[in-house]
């Protein structure tokens, strides 16, 4: 299972990734991709939006079915990734380079509250 | 423990992500169902459809048997190796299930039924029997394997991987069948594409599957064989039809044969029950999601239903089959609530996709 030891990881499947400004990328995990088969849909948060931790701020749908993005910790969407909107398939290809939002998080202390990549590998291997 | 086909344990060493279907253990996909899908429009992909059941009716009155209990009238089977799709209705003109009767030789037929209805399928032509009084014999063929080859290629590559297979298949039209032997060749398919289906015996299954694999047939799995059969406009069963719908309001009138006076079974309840439903295709026409099963949409007539719906791998937009209110015609605008969406769609006749083609 490709679970990188860099980042930190959420019970839904989304990787976060601590950008040098501050911010945090998140995507889906590679498990996640991997479960839910080819991508042919991705809805990515609009920047300016504030959110809760655990609120649902994307989509994205396989062949398969549609699944929730949720934010890992509370703050401002930054940035959607509005690249993967039109290639979907990069999702499946590189799921640990396809960040679906920029977040800056309220309280920079929440990101320790997250899974690492020891923990987040149990769950996904259940 | 689902069922296991004879040929899951190459499927397991495939790759294959394995998924239970109709209370069988089969594959979803070997890594990616579109790239299966494709392997199927534009080449020739294999896909293990064991799970279906073969059942033989044999006997001196197989013929009339089957004249009474099936929708469609095999009377227009008149020689040995003519197949034709049909519904099994039951006595409220829902479908029972869908099924291709095969004429092998005078006195005996076999019935290809799907995987999750056999085991009713063959209680309810029991039943039928002891109604009807031609004491034909049911015969279910579990010792069979079943593996469809589709794709414009597709049967090239069966007779360059089994030449011995090519005198007596490639003369078969669509909707014929050939013996061989225990192999039967089947020129018919779930996918849109030419092709043939092979029934074999179980212990032959693995070889012929490999056999395959080596000529250049993509391994294809059940979600690939969705969104083509889907493309193609072909019902599933369980999905666009069930014991509950009326062949009419599921888009098989064509498949229902009220031409001879043939008493068949469901006929009297199918006169007196009307049409509920248009059944008709739907294209996305907004981006923002995919269409899916149990969408409502909403049409100038009202509301109905999608009954399947997925993403077009060929065309590249999502694409449904709904029951729609009855006057709704191809051409109709729709709006489809797609999650927290209402997305615009347009109303097509289907099939989407036949032979590599798009249709609409």
């Amino acid at each position: 299972m490709n679970v990188p030891q860099d980042l930190k990881y959420t019970k839904s499947h989304e990787w976060v990734r601590q950008e040098a400004d501050g911010t945090l990328s998140v995507g889906i995990t590679d498990h996640a991709q991997e479960a839910l088969g080819d991508m042919v849909f991705v809805e990515p948060p609009k920047a300016g939006r504030k959110v809760a931790a655990g609120e649902a701020v994307g989509v994205v749908e396989s062949v398969k079915a549609a699944s929730d993005v949720y934010a890992p910790v509370a703050g401002e969407i930054t940035a959607g990734n509005e690249e993967l909107a039109s290639a979907p398939e990069k999702v499946n290809a590189d799921a640990y380079g396809s960040w679906l939002f920029r977040l800056r998080p309220d309280n920079a202390g929440d990101l320790q509250g997250l899974l690492d990549a020891a923990a987040y590998e149990k769950i996904a291997a259940q | 423990m689902p069922n296991a086909t004879p040929l899951n344990a190459v499927h397991r060493e495939a790759g294959a992500r394995m998924v239970d279907f109709g209370g069988w253990d089969m594959p979803l996909h070997y890594g990616s169902q579109v790239e299966e899908h494709h392997a199927v429009r534009r080449d020739a992909g294999l896909f293990d459809v064991s799970h279906m059941r073969s059942v033989d009716i044999q006997g001196a009155g197989a013929r009339e048997f089957l004249r009474f209990a099936l929708a469609n009238d095999v009377a227009k089977l008149d020689a040995p190796g003519r197949a034709l799709y049909s519904c099994l209705l039951n006595d409220s003109a829902g479908v029972v299930d869908d099924l291709i009767a095969y004429f092998l030789q005078d006195g005996l037929y076999r019935l290809v039924v799907n995987a999750a209805t056999a085991e009713t399928d063959i209680q309810w032509l029991h039943s039928l029997n002891a109604l009807a009084g031609h004491g034909v014999a049911i015969t279910p063929r579990e010792e069979f394997a079943m593996i469809a080859v589709q794709g414009p290629n597709a049967r090239e590559k069966l007779w360059a991987a089994f030449p011995e297979t090519r005198p007596g298949s490639e003369g078969l039209a669509p909707f014929h069948a050939a013996r061989m032997g225990d192999i039967m060749v089947a020129r018919t398919g779930y996918t849109g594409e030419d092709g043939f289906e092979v029934t074999c015996l179980a212990e032959d299954s693995v070889s012929i599957w490999q056999g395959l694999v080596a000529a250049g047939v993509r391994p294809c799995g059940l979600g690939a064989r969705d969104t083509l059969r889907l493309e193609a406009g072909m019902n599933l069963y369980g999905q666009d039809m069930d014991a509950s719908t009326s062949p009419l309001d599921a888009g098989l009138g064509w498949t229902v044969d009220l031409k001879s006076p043939r008493p068949f079974f469901g006929r009297k309840a199918l006169e007196s029950r009307p049409r509920g439903h248009e059944f008709l295709g739907l294209v996305l026409a907004d981006k923002g999601g995919v269409m899916r099963a149990h969408q409502t949409v909403s049409v100038e007539g009202g509301e109905g239903t999608i009954t399947s719906g997925g993403f077009s791998p060929t065309l590249g937009v999502s694409i449904a089959l709904a029951r729609l209110p009855l006057g709704t015609a191809p051409g109709a605008s729709a709006s489809v609530a797609v999650r927290d969406k209402a997305l615009a769609a347009r109303v097509v006749k289907p099939p989407f996709v036949r032979n590599g083609q798009s249709l609409i």
